[in-house]
This record gives structure tokens, C-alpha cells and sequence, in this order.
């Protein structure tokens, strides 16, 4: 019997998610021993005509992370869709756009205007020459990938079997899933329901968290560097915004551990449509204020909320985007953001 | 089975055709009432506005009101007892917190943070609440349609 094919892509993401894959160490070899591994452009040599030249769903499992950016990432999720049996968005970019799905507080335009024109580090001779999906030279025409307004997750443009979450996934979560795969293709095991949330738990964050608990009165917010944290109580507690309230369990609590507040990159927990909206619902709770201006007093020491709130899922969440008009209102959009990063 | 937008099934909208759509959460002991009142008596109140009615205004999540935005509603009006009258004690104090916050969020996610409004209203106030539909309503009427863009 032949061996199971596997396949690893990267369409928008850091490459973070390649590396944890890695991070199982010498269980790779096990990995590779137990699978076929017939397309992963981070680790091997194949190229996009050798995954073309393939059946329909010939491939058994793709581990797919990284967000829609581009016409070329849409094109291979499509691709690796057909090619494949199941499909995994693998990672939090795949799942909920994450850190690239930030970009939706823009557009193309407002993204292109900073990166060509404004930046600093622009050269001044090519300073506002924009990139072209056409261009002709002498040689002929060339053709590069088209920039999209909107980051999409894997699931707006195709189909996805199942979903592992994570900024990374943690490795020995996806050495649970992988254990857990290769057993269910030896043994003929029935596979769990469609859409499931693999190598993760069921509960929030704050579920895993060894900190003390109390119950929470917020005057002010403080950011991580504002303070020097107690070790064994709860962060948000003292005034440290942790998402962990608002985000699903799985990690091992890893941040808090290390006296950082929860990121929320395992996004929303289960039954929860939009985490940032959960965030504000937990927030509002324990915010310790009797009447409107002294509630806004307090959330405005909030370092941008909505970069914290929807830090990992934007791209996923009810809006998807903010809602700039094309081209217009960009320059207020830009100026509240830099004056936010001023506080 | 996931529900539609209405927007997808509507003819676009111009100024003189728009007519706001407004979903308003009404807590069961105090606004709800008070709009029940405002119907007995027969006093006028704004057709735009569509009522669901919660045990108290402290239940309606965040996600409730951004997905009430999403499958169409120009507006949401949240409305729940006065300080002090809540059933719950002090489920209404939550409430105005959530929604400061909202609005924070919502203004920067370029959502006018007008269409969202918060009202005590107690079972006895029908006229208040009479009024605020209408005010609501011309405030909508205003603001336009809200047309969300996805891509």
C-alpha cells in the first residue's frame, strides 16, 4: 500500500507556523516515514506544476496556514483544495487572518500610499512607484500576483475540513493532531465532525491560567510596561487587558506563565462568533464605574481597543474590515491610528 | 443554516426610498413594558422600529448588536430600566459600560457611532418611549443606510 500523502503551504503568514511544525523535533522523521510527503515549498523542492500534475483529492491531509492577500495565495488555496481530501486551516492567519488580517483597518490604496510613498525607508527614486499586477518591458510583459483591498481567511474562499488554531500552534499540539491522523488513517477510525477544532481545548484561556482570581473592580488600565506584575495574581485584575477571558484554551496558558497578558491567538472559544465582541462584553463587566463619563474615563486608558480586541480574528470577525469608504476617509482612519501609537 | 443579509435581497437604496431599519433590544421589566404601555394607550410610535425583547438589557452581547448591523439593521436602540430599577440590581449598569465601549470600538471601525443608542426607559414611560422611536428614527433617517463593505 502506497504511503499517505501530506502537503504544507504557505500563502500570508510569517513562516511561523512551518517552523512549529518543526518544533516536534525528531518526530518529523516519523512524519516523513508515515507520509508522503508530496508538497511543501518551506522544506522541499516541488514546484506549483508538480501539485497541478496531480489527481483530484489525491492528496490526503494539507496543513494550510497563512491568510488570503493576494490573487496568487486564493489561487493555491483553490488549487490545494481541489487536490485534496482534507484540508486543514492550519494556524491563526488561515483561521482568522491574524497579525496579516490587521491590514483591514486599511485598504489597498492606504497600505500602498505608506509602504511606496510615505515610509521613510522608500529610496527617494522610486519613492510613489506602486506595484502593477502589468507590466510591459522590453523583454515582454510581466505578470505579478494582484493586492487585495481585503485579507480573506481560508474558509472565505474555500472550504475547510478542519481548523487547528494558534500563533503558532503550539508544537505538541500539532504532534497530538498528527498522532491522532496517522492512527485514524491506520486503524480506519471514523474522523471527527467537519468543521472541528483540532489540537486545542474546549474552554478559555483563563481555564489553564495558575493565577489567583479575585473579583475584579478595573479603575485604570495599564500596559505590560507600565507596572512590574505580582507573579500569582490574576493580570487583568491589575489592570493588564489579558484576553485570556475571551480566548480558547489549548496553549497551556504560555503567555500568562511568563507574566505576559493572554494575545488571543487562539481566537474565540467555542459557541463564540466574534471575539472581539466577547472581549467587550467581559471588559464591560468588571469595569468599575457607575455612570457614562466615568466608564469612558476608564476605557479610554485602553491602548488601542480594537488592535487588542481583534488582534488575531479581524479578518474573521462580524465587520471583517473597517468600514472606510474606497479610497476616502483614509487619512482620518491614519491619524487616529497614529495618535493612538503615540499613547 | 446561516441567515442572509436582508441587504442582499433589496433594491439599492436612495434618499427618498430609504426607510430606516431599526432592531431594538428591550428589557422585559422596564422598556419592554413601557413600549407594551405606549401601544395600550395608543400613542403613536415609530414603525421602523423592530423589538426583541430580553429578560434584561445586561443580556444583550456585543456580538447581538454587531450581527443585528450585519444582516441589515441601519440602527440599534438598546433600552433597559433606570439606575436603580434594575430586576437583576445591576445588570443596566453593565449595559451602559458595554455599550460606552462599543461605541468606542465601532467608531474606530468607521461605524457612525450614532446608530447605536442607549435609553432608560421604565414601564410607566410610554411617552418617552414613543418619543425616542421617532427621534431614533429621524436620526437614522439622516445618518442613511448602513452599507457595510466586506471586501
Amino acid at each position: 500500500m502506497s504511503k499517505p500523502k501530506l502537503a504544507l503551504y504557505w500563502a500570508a503568514s510569517c513562516g511561523g507556523c512551518e517552523i512549529t511544525v518543526l518544533d516536534i523535533e525528531e518526530k518529523i522523521l516519523d512524519v516523513a516515514e508515515f507520509f508522503d510527503i508530496v508538497f511543501w515549498p518551506c522544506a522541499m523542492d516541488f514546484k506549483y506544476e508538480d501539485v497541478q500534475a496531480m489527481g483530484e483529492k489525491e492528496i490526503d491531509i494539507t496543513l494550510f496556514n497563512g491568510a488570503i492577500r493576494t490573487s496568487e495565495n486564493e489561487q493555491m488555496a483553490k488549487l490545494l483544495r481541489e487536490k485534496s481530501k482534507i484540508l486543514i486551516a492550519f494556524g491563526s492567519c488561515a483561521h482568522e487572518g491574524c497579525i496579516p488580517g490587521l491590514a483591514n483597518f486599511f485598504d489597498r490604496k492606504g497600505i500602498f500610499e505608506y509602504a511606496y510613498k510615505q515610509s521613510p525607508t522608500v529610496e527617494e527614486e522610486t519613492r510613489g512607484t506602486y506595484p502593477q499586477p502589468h507590466t510591459r518591458v522590453p523583454e515582454g510583459e510581466i505578470e505579478i500576483p494582484e493586492f487585495y483591498d481585503t485579507v480573506k481567511t481560508l474558509d472565505q474562499v474555500v472550504e475547510v475540513d478542519y481548523i487547528i488554531p494558534g500563533c503558532p500552534p503550539q508544537s505538541f499540539q500539532v504532534w497530538g493532531v498528527l498522532q491522532a491522523v496517522m492512527d485514524i488513517l491506520k486503524t480506519g477510525k471514523p474522523l471527527p465532525p467537519k468543521g472541528a477544532v483540532l489540537g486545542a481545548g474546549d474552554k478559555t484561556c483563563c481555564d489553564e491560567c495558575p493565577r489567583e482570581r479575585k473579583e475584579k473592580k478595573i479603575k485604570e488600565f495599564v500596559r505590560p510596561h507600565q507596572i512590574i506584575p505580582k507573579e500569582d495574581e490574576c493580570l487583568l485584575d491589575q489592570g493588564i487587558l489579558c484576553m485570556g477571558p475571551a480566548t480558547r484554551s489549548g496553549c497551556g496558558a504560555l503567555c500568562v506563565k511568563a507574566n505576559i497578558p493572554c494575545r488571543g491567538c487562539y481566537g474565540a472559544p467555542p459557541n463564540v462568533r466574534d471575539q472581539g465582541a466577547k472581549m467587550i462584553s467581559a471588559l464591560s463587566s468588571v469595569v468599575d464605574a457607575s455612570n457614562p463619563e466615568e466608564a469612558r474615563k476608564i476605557l479610554e486608558t485602553i491602548a488601542d481597543p480594537l488592535g487588542t480586541f481583534y488582534r488575531f480574528s479581524l479578518a474573521h470577525s462580524t465587520f471583517r474590515r473597517a468600514q472606510i469608504p474606497n479610497g476616502k476617509a483614509q487619512e482620518k482612519v491614519v491619524a487616529q491610528q497614529e495618535a493612538e501609537a503615540i499613547h | 443554516m446561516e441567515a442572509k443579509s436582508v441587504r442582499e435581497k433589496e433594491q439599492p437604496k436612495t434618499k427618498e426610498t430609504f426607510e430606516p431599519k431599526i432592531v431594538a433590544f428591550m428589557c422585559n421589566w422596564c422598556a419592554y413594558s413601557g413600549a407594551d404601555l405606549a401601544g395600550v394607550s395608543r400613542l403613536q410610535s415609530s414603525p421602523n422600529i423592530r423589538i426583541i425583547r430580553t429578560m434584561c438589557s445586561g443580556r444583550v452581547d456585543p456580538a447581538m448588536i454587531m450581527r443585528a448591523f450585519e444582516l441589515g439593521a441601519d440602527g440599534v436602540l438598546v433600552a433597559g430600566c433606570h439606575f436603580g430599577d434594575c430586576h437583576y440590581i445591576e445588570g443596566n449598569y453593565k449595559t451602559m459600560r458595554r455599550i460606552e465601549l462599543l461605541k468606542m470600538v465601532l467608531a474606530r471601525l468607521g461605524i457612525d457611532e450614532r446608530r447605536l443608542r442607549l435609553e432608560w426607559i421604565s414601564a410607566s414611560e410610554a411617552e418617552k418611549y414613543a418619543r425616542v422611536s421617532f427621534e431614533f428614527t429621524e436620526q437614522i433617517r439622516e445618518l442613511g443606510p448602513l452599507e457595510l463593505r466586506m471586501n
